[in-house]
C-alpha cells in the first residue's frame, strides 16, 4: 500500500507538485496519466526518496518515509524498484553486471544461480544473450528493456515504471504490456505506471489517475476514466490539440498568430 | 567603488568558507564509509590502476626536465661563488621537499581530477547516480570511497617515482655538463636527504591526494544541468584543485618549518 497525502514540491520557484493526493492498494496496477512535466516523474523519484519533498506525507506499507534517514530509507527501497524513463544503466558496467547490480551489492548467490537469475530477466523482455554488450551500444528502446531487467531481477514488491512503453516499437510494448500484466496476476505486484500511451493505460490499470497543475484531478477505474465528463481528462485520453488544456494561456503553443 | 570592492571581498570570503565546510562534510562521509563494512577490494584496486600507471610517464617526464632546470639554474649562479658542487643538494632537497610534490599533485589533479568530475557528473546528468541510491547504494561509498582511497595512496608512490626521475635529470646536467663524477653527485644526494624531508614530502602527498579525489568527486556530485554543466565542472574542479593545493602546501611547509626548526 502506497499512502501519498497533501504532497508539495517546488523546483526554483516553478510548483510541480501542488498538494498530491494518490493511494495505490497492494497488488493494484495503477496508471499515472498526465501532459510531460506535469511531475510524474518527480513523484515516482519522491516515492523512492531520491527527490525529497517540500512537505507532505509518503506512506509505503504504513511506514512514513518523508524525512527518513537514508539508512532507514534503505531498508524501504531494497522493496521498491524503479524503473527509470532514461533507463539510467551504468554504463561503465555491461548489461550482464547492470542487471545483476542489485544481486552482485547484496546478494549472497553462487555465480551459477546469479547467472541464471541474470539471464531469466533478459529472456523476460526479450533479449537473450545480450549480457557482454555494453550500455552504449544500445538503442534506446534496448536500454529500456534492460533498465526494465534490472528492477525485475531484484524480485521487488513494489514496481514503479516510468514510460516502459516509450522509445519501444509496438510489438514489444504489447510484451511489456503482458509483462506487467503478469507481475500483477503472479507475483501480486503493486505497481505504478506512468505512461502516455492510452492503449497500455487501459489494457493494463486496475485504475487510473491523471495529473493536472500538480495535482491528481481524476482518479478511477479505466471505465470510469473513459467515460468522465472531465474536459481536461477527455481532452488528454483522445488527443487533441485543442482544448481546455492547451487553452491554459501558459501551455499554449502551436499556433501561428 | 571601495564598498563594492568590501563587499565582493566578503563574498569570496564567506563563499569560500562555504565550500571548505560542504568539502569537509563530504571528507567525514568518506572516511565514515571508508572505515565501515562493507569493503571493496576491487572497486579500489581498479581505481589506483587507473591513477597509478597512466599517470607515471608523464608525472617522471615532467620531474625529469625540472631536474635538468633546477641543475641548469643552480649552474648559472653557483659557477660564479665557485659552489657547483652543492648544486646536488639543491636538486635533492628541493625536489623531495617541494617541487617533486606539488607538481606531481598539480598534473594529477589536472589528468586523473578532471577525469573524476566528468565521470562523476555524467552519471549525476543521465541519472546514475540517482539510481544508485534508489537501489540503496550510497554514493559516497560507491563512488568517493575507491577513488579517494586509491589517490591517497596512489599520489605518495608516483611522486616517489618523480622524484628518483628528477634527481637523475640532474645528474645528467651535472655529469655531462658540469663535470661532477657520478659518484660524487649520488654521494652528495644521498648525505643531502634526510628522513625528515623524505617524511614530510611523502606526508604531503597523502593529503594533496585526498584533496584532489574529493574536490573532483565534489565538483562531479554537484553538477547541474547537461554537458555544459559537466564541462563547467570540469573546469571549476581543476582550478578549486589547485589552489587548494597550493594553499595547503602553504600551509604544511609553514606548520613543518615551526615543528623541525623551532
Ligand atoms: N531536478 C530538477 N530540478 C529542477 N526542475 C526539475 C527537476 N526535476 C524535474 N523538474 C521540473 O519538474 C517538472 C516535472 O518534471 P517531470 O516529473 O520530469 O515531468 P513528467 O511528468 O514529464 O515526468 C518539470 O517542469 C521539470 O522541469
Ligand atoms: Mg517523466
Amino acid at each position: 500500500m502506497i499512502e501519498i497525502a497533501n504532497l508539495y514540491k517546488t523546483f526554483d520557484k516553478v510548483q510541480v507538485l501542488n498538494g498530491l493526493n494518490l493511494t495505490v492498494r497492494d497488488g493494484e496496477t495503477k496508471v499515472i496519466i498526465g501532459r510531460s512535466g506535469a511531475g510524474k516523474s518527480v513523484l515516482l523519484k519522491s516515492i523512492v526518496g531520491i527527490v525529497a519533498p517540500d512537505s507532505g506525507s509518503i506512506k509505503v506499507g504504513g511506514t512514513e518515509v518523508v524525512g527518513l534517514s537514508e539508512h532507514a530509507y534503505n531498508k524501504v527501497r531494497k522493496n521498491i524498484g524503479l524503473v527509470f524513463q532514461g533507463g539510467a544503466l551504468f554504463d561503465s558496467l555491461n548489461v550482464g553486471e547492470n542487471i545483476g547490480f542489485v544481486l552482485d551489492e547484496f546478494g549472497r548467490l553462487l555465480p551459477e544461480a546469479r547467472r541464471e537469475r541474470v539471464a531469466h530477466a533478459l529472456s523476460l523482455v526479450g533479449m537473450k544473450g545480450i549480457e557482454e554488450m555494453m550500455p552504449s551500444q544500445l538503442s534506446g528502446g534496448m536500454r529500456k528493456r534492460v533498465s526494465l531487467a534490472r528492477v525485475l531481477c531484484m524480485e521487488p514488491k513494489i514496481l514503479l515504471y516510468d514510460e516502459p512503453t516509450s522509445e519501444v516499437d509496438p510489438i514489444t510494448a504489447d510484451a511489456i504490456n503482458s509483462l506487467m500484466m503478469e507481475m500483477h496476476d503472479k507475483l501480486k505486484v503493486t505497481s505504478i505506471v506512468v505512461t502516455h500511451d492510452m492503449t497500455t493505460a487501459f489494457k493494463i490499470a486496475d485504475s487510473v489517475a491523471m495529473f493536472y497543475h500538480g495535482q491528481v484531478i481524476a482518479d478511477g477505474t479505466p471505465d470510469e476514466i473513459r467515460n468522465s465528463r472531465h474536459p481536461v481528462v477527455q481532452q488528454f485520453i483522445n488527443g487533441r490539440a485543442v482544448g481546455p488544456v492547451t487553452e491554459d494561456e501558459s501551455m499554449k503553443f502551436g499556433h501561428v498568430r | 567603488m571601495i564598498r563594492r570592492l568590501v563587499e565582493k571581498t566578503g563574498a569570496l570570503i564567506e563563499e569560500f568558507f562555504r565550500y571548505a565546510g560542504q568539502l569537509t562534510i563530504l571528507f567525514a562521509q568518506t572516511v565514515t564509509c571508508a572505515i565501515t563494512p562493507p569493503f571493496s577490494g576491487y572497486r579500489f584496486l581498479w581505481q589506483a590502476k587507473r591513477v597509478g600507471p597512466g599517470s607515471f610517464f608523464i608525472s617522471s617526464l615532467v620531474a625529469l626536465f625540472v631536474g635538468m632546470i633546477i641543475a641548469l639554474q643552480m649552474a648559472y649562479m653557483m659557477l660564479k661563488l665557485s659552489g657547483e658542487i652543492y648544486i646536488p643538494n639543491v636538486i635533492a632537497v628541493s625536489l623531495t621537499r617541494e617541487l617533486g610534490p606539488v607538481l606531481t599533485a598539480l598534473i594529477v589533479a589536472g589528468r586523473i581530477g578532471a577525469g573524476i568530475t566528468a565521470e562523476i557528473g555524467s552519471m549525476v546528468v543521465t541519472e546514475q547516480v540517482d539510481a544508485l541510491r534508489a537501489f540503496a547504494i550510497n554514493p559516497v561509498r560507491y563512488l568517493v570511497v575507491p577513488r579517494f582511497l586509491a589517490l591517497a595512496v596512489m599520489l605518495p608512490v608516483l611522486t616517489v617515482f618523480a622524484v628518483l626521475v628528477g634527481i637523475f635529470g640532474g645528474f645528467l646536467i651535472c655529469y655531462y655538463k658540469l663535470g661532477i663524477s657520478h659518484i660524487m653527485y649520488w654521494q652528495m644526494v644521498v648525505d643531502s636527504v634526510g628522513l625528515k624531508d623524505i617524511v614530510t614530502g611523502l606526508a604531503k602527498t597523502v593529503f594533496f591526494g585526498m584533496i584532489i579525489a574529493l574536490v573532483g568527486c565534489f565538483e562531479g556530485l554537484h553538477v547541474r544541468g547537461g554537458a555544459d554543466g559537466v564541462g563547467r565542472s570540469t573546469t571549476l574542479s581543476v582550478v578549486r584543485s589547485f589552489i587548494m593545493i597550493i594553499m595547503f602546501d602553504c600551509f604544511f611547509t609553514f606548520i613543518f618549518y615551526f615543528l623541525f626548526n623551532a
